[in-house]
């Protein structure tokens, strides 16, 4: 059984979240065995309501992690779907921030309890250039609402501006990540979750 | 072709699409999300690729031929195309998008003409190279052969 021991890479990609709060962005660059991440047993991972937990046969537990990813473009909704189905998520898709918020249950309807969608989604990832509804915007209403707020929200540009990243971790944004988006930006993207949850 | 012949001329070709600029590192990304279980996934995505395109140049024509040009929506569907061109690694697609966005921000309407046939070249070129990569894997694997990725880094 392959692990990948987190500890070295999480810590890098502690410098990586320090660094994108001064608004610089390096990109670091990880192996990747297109396994699922495996966790130390006894780690507690506060996944929300619906996340599944899998133990593997040398006793570690891996989660299945419910992405959302919201993009306009079609080309990036298949190349982010495929990159995450990789690394084991689970994944749905949308195409714009207002069908986004309506599979989490912020539709026009305004519900006050939480639903099944809201439950199982343990990540948003999306675009900052949409129409309609950019990203920075999706990711103010998500933070506003007491419903969806602790899910982190992690956004995706083609454009390394730093006001703009600035903007979106300042908004409550997990993190920042520069298109296009790789395998190993899936790793980062892992352990930088798993290191804020721990 | 035998199959091995088949496989050196993947790679021969895949080579040369990356030495003469045609295609970046982010297409080999493309060619590792490729596997047993997905193993249509380049050619779904190059798929995409062509139709947004061509949505997008159909766009581009259109717009540039108003009588008022909208710079702002020229802009907006030339960010769309370097957007999805990047995705894919088609590195002089992308190239040709940045200095047309160059052009729309000056408001230069012979510029960007000019930017657009650039544009449309290039792309036709690309797609017709990624068609005969894709039509070369697909013959590959009919011949129960495995795409040599490995002997791309040597």
């Amino acid at each position: 059984m392959f692990h990948i021991h987190c500890a070295g890479l999480c810590s890098s990609a502690s410098v990586l979240v320090i660094c994108c709060k001064q608004s610089f962005y390096y990109s670091f660059s990880y192996s990747y065995t297109g396994l699922p991440l495996a966790l130390p047993r006894g780690e507690n991972m506060d996944g929300g309501g619906g996340s599944r937990e899998n133990v593997t046969a040398g006793g570690a537990y891996t989660e299945e992690l419910h992405v959302l990813a919201v993009d306009d473009s079609l080309v990036d909704r298949k190349l982010v779907e495929r990159l995450l189905k990789n690394s084991s998520c689970k994944v749905t898709t949308a195409e714009n921030g207002l069908r986004a918020l309506e599979y989490l249950g912020l539709g026009d309807e305004k519900r006050t309890s939480l639903e099944d969608n809201v439950s199982k989604v343990n990540l948003i990832i999306t675009d900052y250039c949409m129409p309609g509804m950019t990203g920075y915007e999706l990711l103010k209403k998500i933070k506003e609402s007491s419903i969806l707020k602790e899910i982190p929200v992690v956004i995706m540009s083609s454009e390394n501006i730093p006001t703009r990243i600035n903007k979106c971790l300042e908004e409550g944004a997990q993190m920042f990540m520069l298109k296009p988006l790789k395998q190993s930006d899936v790793v980062k993207l892992r352990c930088n979750l798993m290191n804020c949850r721990s | 072709m035998e199959v091995g012949q088949m496989q050196r001329a993947w790679v021969e070709y895949t080579k040369s699409l990356f030495r003469e600029g045609f295609l970046d590192a982010q297409f080999q990304q493309l060619q590792l999300l490729q596997d047993e279980s997905n193993p249509d996934f380049v050619a779904e995505v190059v798929s995409l690729f062509f139709e947004d395109s061509e949505r997008l140049l159909t766009d581009l024509t259109s717009a540039l031929e108003q009588q008022n040009i909208d710079f702002k929506k020229v802009d907006a569907h030339v960010h769309q195309f370097k957007g999805s061109s990047s995705s894919i690694g088609a590195l002089r697609v992308k190239n040709d998008c940045i200095a047309f966005r160059n052009f729309c921000e000056e408001q230069n309407i012979e510029g960007c003409l000019r930017c657009l046939q650039q544009l449309k070249q290039d792309y036709y070129l690309v797609k017709s190279k990624l068609e005969a990569l894709i039509r070369l894997e697909q013959q590959i694997v009919a011949a129960c052969g495995t795409i040599p990725m490995e002997e791309l880094s040597s």
